[in-house]
């Protein structure tokens, strides 16, 4: 099972877990995965046909995965993937 | 950085003494600092431990960029100021404290919204700009004046326990330039999607860790000394004291040709509370003490419910739509939050989704009914 590390923005979708195993073969699967096991975070990460959404950035290690195979890139075991969310800071 | 190049008096060699005799660093990198110029954008959480070390390691002449006044909710993280300050001018306010911090620097203060209009005009004079800005639309605007200027732009990001660190825009040996923030992030996320800090906090000391960070870049970019967080993005969880550094790399997808409405790219529109129903808390104190059947909806989380509260039944803004049934569709619904805001986005969305027609937003939420009502519940 390869590791999904939540970031704090999203932590309240995932009974505030800040890691999460996740299965698949791809990214894809293991982003579909996670928002599968947690409903509330399937449309802060996924468009309404199941792709990843262009503000969140998603890493395998420390790669992008657009640097890779986007998110036909295959996943380990070992995999350590992040969800990179923009930002902003302290302002509505 | 600067065209005229000046000396360090006596005075100034031995304050930053400790710098000199650092090898790599020395006269060298002392004079840069001296002979640059840095706009600092934002004077709260961020821009109060970057304006501190800026001005004690000796940047010539720094920037600095705020329209906002000094609150009480500040002074937990912005370390600038004290009660003394509450309702001055942060900029002005950063000035004078820096100067007495070191009166050989020069502070030149722009007590305005940082704005697509003045955004080229005000950034001219610098060769750096450090970004701790607050909100999305800022951000993309000082990137995308960074990039059109080229300046580098140092930023710096933080959300509750977590920090974003990087350097975009930076001029590489080739001339040409490294990532920009768009590269990163082409498109914000839509607002309500992404909690904001209102909602979420920030732990106090956070700002300062980043901040530190960033003015650390700012002075590794001026000096040449070290290798500046180019094509990465340095992140920091303060809970699990994890850190990692991720690639970024140019997207040759990104075109940046001029400013434009941030406000608008940012999916944020004509203020959402003028356009829901409203009711003042005079008004829910009225239907409290009359005896006038409503149900009253607290939209808050559940930590800022134990803060205090007026009684409303707690449905967080996250779980609306899907306690929809809970919410009477025949008598007047009140709905608050924090200031208005949250329950402003909750009545759209059940009214958009469920075609409500008697949902009122308590204007100025339960800070008002605090403020106005009930001075016993807190204000936070």
């Amino acid at each position: 099972m390869a590791t999904i590390l939540i970031p704090t923005p999203l932590r309240k979708f995932t009974e505030n877990n800040s890691k999460v195993e996740t299965g698949g073969i791809t990214i894809k699967d293991a982003i579909q995965d996670l928002a599968t096991k947690y409903a509330g975070l399937s449309k802060h990460l996924l468009d309404e046909n199941g792709n990843i959404r262009s503000f969140i950035r998603v890493y395998l290690g420390d790669e992008d995965i657009n640097a890779l195979e986007k998110d036909a890139t295959v996943i380990y075991n070992d995999s350590i993937i992040s969800i990179v969310p923009a930002i902003a800071g302290g302002s509505i | 950085m600067s065209n005229s190049i000046s000396q360090l008096s006596p005075e100034e060699l031995a304050r930053y003494s400790r710098h000199v005799i650092i090898p790599e660093f020395g006269l060298e990198g002392q004079l840069k600092l001296k002979n640059s110029n840095v706009l600092v954008i934002g004077s709260g959480g961020l821009g109060s431990p970057v304006l501190l070390y800026l001005a004690a390691a000796g940047v010539g002449h720094i920037g600095i960029v705020d329209f906002d006044t000094v609150d009480d909710s500040n002074l937990q993280r912005q370390v600038l100021f004290t009660v003394d300050d509450l309702g001055a001018s942060k900029a002005e306010t950063a000035k004078e404290r820096l100067l007495k911090l070191n009166p050989h620097i020069r502070i030149t203060v722009f007590k305005e919204r940082f704005t697509s209009e003045n955004a080229l005009e005000i950034i001219k004079d610098f060769d750096v700009v450090a970004d701790g800005t607050d909100n999305f639309p800022t951000r993309y605007l000082v990137n995308d004046a960074c990039v059109l200027a080229g300046k580098v732009n140092v930023y710096a990001s933080i959300f509750r326990f977590e920090g974003q660190v990087s350097v975009f825009n930076y001029l590489k040996e080739d001339g040409t330039r490294g990532p920009n923030y768009r590269d990163m992030f082409p498109e914000p996320p839509p607002p309500g999607l992404v909690p904001n800090c209102s909602e979420g906090g920030v732990l106090g000391v956070l700002p300062g860790i980043i901040g530190s960070l960033q003015a650390n870049e700012v002075i590794k970019v001026i000096t040449g000394v070290g290798d500046p967080l180019v094509g990465r993005l340095f992140l920091f969880d303060a809970a699990s004291f994890t850190t990692r550094i991720l690639k970024v790399h140019s997207n040759p997808e990104t075109k940046i040709e001029g400013l434009i409405d941030y406000e608008q790219f940012c999916g944020i529109g004509p203020d959402p509370k003028s356009e829901v129903k409203e009711i003042t808390v005079q008004e829910l104190y009225d239907f409290k003490t009359k005896g006038i059947d409503f149900q009253l909806i607290d939209v808050r989380e559940p930590h800022e419910f134990q803060i205090g509260n007026i009684e409303g039944e707690l449905i967080p803004l996250g779980v609306i739509s899907e306690s929809a049934p809970k919410i009477s569709k025949d008598k007047p619904v009140i709905i608050h939050c924090r200031s208005g805001v949250r329950s402003a986005k909750a009545i759209r969305e059940l009214e958009d989704t469920f075609g409500f027609d008697n949902l009122y937003n308590l204007k100025g939420g339960i800070l008002a009914w605090s403020k106005e009502i009930d001075t016993s519940i807190p204000s936070y």
